[in-house]
């Protein structure tokens, strides 16, 4: 493992139940994920991309094959360990029910620091808070939050501990295009401006555009990469797929 | 998805087990009630039909006081042996038998202790042989003044065998016997119903049992073969005339058992009481769990009404589902309150030692009220959540449901009212009517108002108990967890807070009493040294009163005096009278104001006493005591009450015609300069060779008159535990679905990295603020209702109001413990939980 790598997964399996029920998620997936990067795992239902970001993630295991984050071996890490490792060095984003309701947005961005017991660096703060643009709704719990402004505090929570890797499922699923284009563009300025690896799911070719790099997944193996992708490029891309398939 | 179902399913009925135990135990404590009582019913029946085998029919004189079996000892007027030749002679009795048999012959046993009796009587009998039940054990029946016989529970109570020297203590003072025989009854039995017998000869029988020789207490009769009971009680009736009660053994075994069995009903409605609390407890609880499954159900009922349900059919829809559960819950609970009320039986029957339990029965009221009872209680408590399910809009079926914090006026509003109403009720019933039924009422109104309120007042309170939590991560998500469902930690506080609130407003009254009490005490008796003992059984222990005499004359003695007890006819009227040997040195020994010396004719009362009947010194009082004939004695002096023991003291004649002819009690007041330490060895000497009583320096007198409080507080915590462990259930219901509804921000806050460890305080903080906020209401209402009491109490004596700080904060504390214990299976589940899963949850 170099230093570039933020994260990477060699020759993954995972498997699912047992004889007649047997499902295989994945089947051999080996993929880097460069530091400093923003990368999209794309594919269709059933896929297996979710369940690759899970097992990159930590938060399921493999069957066989290994993980990392960073210079860490994820796989056969205990619950204590992948518990400080999401905390410290992983971020994440889900679709939806990101945040506690009974906290304000401000103590939910400072959550994964309070449970690790850290201060927050006061000058990352603001800049984390500057770019999500939350300045006067900080005090504010996310029922009076709309859904992107939710999605906002939520990425300004994966950015503030600095994490190795942020990991984000379909952030903007649940979101109108116009709230979506914010949450990208502000995921994106964050990889150019402060170098954070971002790795997304997504099975939206205008959201892909926004990354630097595309996996296509399909029946749990890699079937094919974009660098430098564009909504196009990747509608295209999502067409061959189908017709090979 | 369907691990997900199966899992809520299987959760939901974890609930239900929950809630359900709750009516169990609830039904368990009526049913217990019913088959306990009925079973003692049974086994009276039994004991007093054996104990009337033998006697046919049987003669004794009319009492001059009539006392029924609880209120104290009937004292049996004694008859003449005339009686009994009188009573052989009339045709059909086959034999007529005079018998000494009463109450109080106790034995001291080989350690030098009197044989202690829980309850049956210690009887002191003149030996007729053995009848057909009677089996002699070893040895013979006592043939001489100095011996006697005792039946084998005697024997083996105080360890006792044939040709022992054994001490008696009677009527008189302690006298040593020989021990000459032991016999038993039929089928191996000790004794009949654990009841102690001596056997003297007839005329030791009759002097130290009934004061006199040629007297007898009861002619019993065996009819001649053939002829019928009734018959010959009607005619040995008319012959004797009205100055005697001849009844039928089968009359008399009647009357016993009716006599304990209203005793039962006593005891039977203490344990419905408190089957009352437990179920009351259980009503918030269910209340509880039925509104938080209407709540998890909204989108199915909203779907059954989109689907064309009628309000009406939702609403049977949960109630059918109370139904089962109160009846599932009630068939178990009737079963437990068997083995309970099993349990009971057989406890009373070895404490009592050696009553013969009746094989354990279930009366259809124990099955038809408990099942009623636990049906219409779980139903009852169905009834809101019911109605709110039925007002889910069919709409919801369709939306992303999040149940709106409904504003708390109106439930604040009717708290208020109803707390008032309550608070009214109590009000009027300790200071206007007395009546006990309104005290109970108004504090389970108070208690539903204050219960109303709890959602308002668990908004600051939660929130503040909660700070104390705050300085960690886990410790502040738990105190927010905590305030986000008012309504639910509010029922479940309010359940918790029904049984600490009852045993608190206890404590509180008891131990104001038992402050008033000994302040009283403190205050009232002057005396260094008080001669007594610990009255276990209905009759109280005595002395020979020559140690009063020999107390006087030992060195550093002032003044020496005791005091009598007995019921008396005070014109016609019962009471409690106390005598003493000499009034002027009582009032000397306890430290009253001077009194004069009664004369044989002289009584004094209490100035209150007197007053409340229009007496004043010189009255003259007719007074009837157990014995003898009417006297009339003139009132010599009043006293204060306080300043003396008993409201009415008689001379020391009296005393020859008390039920209890030896003192119950002796004051002891020293000369200047004499101290406690010299003295107080030296009395103790003197009541040596009388067992049942010890000399104690004053305060361990007030101490051990205090002891009392002790034993019924400590009761009524043990019964109302059983209240707070209910309470405690809803406390594990309520964080069991926290965890389950909140099993997706659970998943997210493990995906951000909470600790299992840090997860489990969480919940473990929330169950401790919920503990303790429903202790902190139970203490401050407990408090309150046992302030009420102890002020409407004042003029009863009850002077002092004392807050026992020490035990409301042990409450205060034991909540908190019960916060972690009930958190331990909820919190173990929260850190289990599958992140992954968690947070796919829907």
């Amino acid at each position: 493992m170099n230093g570039t790598q933020a994260a990477r997964a060699d020759d993954v399996w995972k498997v699912y139940g047992k004889g007649e029920a047997r499902v295989v998620a994945l089947r051999g997936v080996s993929a880097n994920f460069e530091r400093g990067k923003f990368t999209a795992i794309m594919g269709p239902s059933g896929s297996g991309k979710s369940t690759l970001m899970h097992c990159l993630a930590g938060l399921d295991t493999v069957t066989r094959g290994t993980v990392h984050i960073g210079g860490t071996e994820v796989t056969g890490l205990g619950d204590k360990a992948l518990t400080r490792l999401r905390r410290d060095r992983v971020g994440f984003i889900f679709q939806q029910f990101n945040l506690l309701p009974t906290l304000t947005a401000a103590e939910n961005i400072r959550l994964p620091l309070d449970i690790a017991g850290k201060k927050p660096d006061p000058q990352w703060w603001d800049t984390v808070i500057g770019t999500v643009g939350l300045g006067d709704r900080l005090g504010h719990r996310p029922s009076q939050l709309s859904g992107g402004q939710q999605q906002r505090v939520a990425c300004a929570r994966a950015l503030m501990s600095r994490p190795d890797v942020i990991f984000a499922d379909e952030p903007t699923g649940n979101l109108d295009s116009k709230a979506g284009a914010e949450i990208l563009s502000f995921l994106r300025s964050s990889v150019m401006e402060h170098g954070q690896t971002i790795v997304m799911v997504t099975h939206d070719p205008v959201a892909a555009g926004y990354t630097d790099r595309v996996v296509f997944l399909a029946d749990g193996e890699i079937v094919a990469e974009l660098d430098n992708p564009t909504p196009e490029s990747v509608l295209e891309q999502m067409k061959a797929g189908e017709v090979l398939v | 998805m369907l691990r997900a179902t199966l899992k809520s399913l299987l959760a939901r009925k974890l609930r239900l087990v929950l809630s359900g135990l709750a009516v169990v135990l609830g039904v368990m404590f009526v049913a217990g009630a019913f088959v306990t009582t009925d079973t003692l019913g049974r086994t009276f029946d039994n004991l007093f039909a054996e104990g009337y085998a033998t006697t046919d029919v049987a003669v004794k004189a009319k009492p001059k006081i009539a006392v029924a079996e609880m209120d104290g000892e009937q004292v049996d007027t004694p008859l003449p042996a005339s009686v009994v030749a009188t009573v052989g002679q009339v045709p059909g009795v086959r034999e007529a038998i005079g018998v000494v048999a009463t109450d109080g012959a106790r034995v001291i046993g080989s350690d030098g202790k009197v044989v202690t009796s829980f309850g049956p009587p210690r009887i002191g009998m003149n030996w007729v042989g053995t009848d057909d039940i009677m089996e002699m054990r070893q040895g013979r029946g006592p043939g001489q003044d100095t011996e006697i016989a005792v039946n084998e529970a005697v024997a083996k109570a105080a360890g006792l065998k044939v040709g022992d020297r054994v001490g008696v203590l009677t009527q008189l003072p302690k006298e040593t016997f020989t021990l000459v025989g032991v016999w038993g009854y039929t089928d191996g039995r000790d004794s009949i119903g654990g009841v102690q017998e001596v056997a003297f000869t007839e005329p030791v029988a009759q002097r130290s049992m009934l004061g006199r020789t040629g007297v007898f207490n009861q002619v019993t009769v065996r009819v001649d073969d053939g002829a019928e009971p009734a018959d010959v009680r009607d005619r040995i009736a008319a012959q004797v005339g009205a100055g005697y009660d001849v009844k039928t053994g089968e009359q008399l075994a009647a009357e016993s058992s009716a006599q304990f069995k209203e005793a039962l009903g006593f005891f039977n409605n203490i344990l419905l009481g408190f089957a009352g609390v437990a179920l009351f407890v259980g009503t918030f609880l269910i209340l509880n769990t039925f509104s938080i499954i209407v709540a998890q159900r909204t989108r199915e009922l909203a779907l059954m009404r989109a689907l064309g349900a009628g309000r009406r059919q939702v609403i049977n829809s949960v109630l059918v589902e109370a139904l089962v559960i109160g009846l599932i819950a009630a068939v178990l609970g009737l079963g437990a309150g068997v083995g309970v009320g099993a349990l009971l039986v057989t406890l009373f029957g070895s404490m009592s030692g050696g009553l013969d339990p009746a094989p354990v029965g279930v009366p259809l009221a124990a099955i038809l009220s408990s099942l009623i009872v636990g049906v219409v209680v779980t139903v009852v408590a169905a009834v809101l959540p019911a109605l709110r399910a039925a007002r889910i809009a069919p709409i919801a079926a369709m939306q992303e449901v999040s149940t709106p914090d409904r504003p708390l006026t109106r439930v604040t509003v009717t708290g208020a009212v109803i707390g008032a109403a309550g608070a009214t009720m109590l009000g009027v019933g300790l200071y206007g009517t007395s009546s006990l039924w309104l005290i109970l009422g108004g504090v389970l109104v108070t208690f539903i108002g204050v219960a109303l309120l709890t959602p308002l007042i668990s908004k600051p309170v939660v929130s503040g108990l909660g700070r104390l939590f705050s300085w960690s991560v886990p410790g502040r998500l738990g105190r927010l967890n905590s305030g986000r469902n008012p309504r639910r930690t509010a029922i479940t506080a309010a359940a918790l807070m029904v049984g600490i609130a009852l045993v608190t407003g206890v404590t509180v009254v008891m131990d104001s009493a038992k402050s008033s009490l000994a302040a009283q005490a403190e205050s009232t008796v002057k005396a260094e040294i008080v001669i007594g003992g610990e009255q276990n059984g209905p009759r109280p222990p005595t002395f020979d009163p020559a140690v009063l005499a020999e107390t006087a004359a030992v060195p550093g003695v002032r003044a020496a005096a005791g005091v009598w007890n007995d019921q008396a006819l005070i014109d016609g009227e019962r009471t409690y009278v106390n005598a003493t040997d000499n009034l002027a040195r009582l009032a000397e020994a306890y430290g009253s104001t001077p009194l004069p010396a009664l004369r044989p004719d002289q009584m004094a009362v209490s100035t209150q006493e007197a007053a409340g009947h229009g007496w004043t010194v010189g009255s003259v009082l007719t007074v009837q005591l157990a014995r003898g004939a009417e006297h009339r004695y003139t009132i010599a002096a009043t006293y204060d009450e306080d300043a003396m023991p008993g409201s009415y003291l008689l001379p020391p004649a009296a005393t020859r015609e008390f039920g209890l002819t030896q003192p119950i009690l002796g004051f002891v007041r020293l000369a200047d300069g004499a101290t406690v330490a010299q003295v107080l060895p030296q009395i103790k000497a003197l009541v040596a060779d009388s067992p049942e009583v010890n000399a104690t320096d004053r305060s361990s007198y007030i101490n051990q008159q205090a002891g009392d409080f002790d034993t019924v507080i400590t009761m009524v915590q043990v019964l109302l535990g059983l209240a707070i462990l209910i309470a405690v259930l809803g406390v594990v219901n309520t964080l069991a679905l926290s965890v389950l509804e909140r099993t997706r921000e659970l998943g997210l806050l493990r995906a951000v990295g909470l600790g299992r460890a840090q997860t489990m305080r969480m919940v473990t903080v929330e169950a401790v603020v919920i503990s303790v906020f429903g202790a902190l209401l139970g203490v401050v209402v407990g408090a309150g209702l046992g302030a009420a009491v102890v002020r409407a109490l004042e003029s009863d004596g009850i002077t002092d109001l004392v807050l026992p700080w020490a035990q409301m904060g042990l409450y205060l504390g034991l909540a908190a413990v019960v916060g972690v214990l009930a958190a331990v299976l909820p919190s173990i589940k929260a850190a289990r939980l599958n992140v992954l899963a968690a947070i796919a949850h829907d």
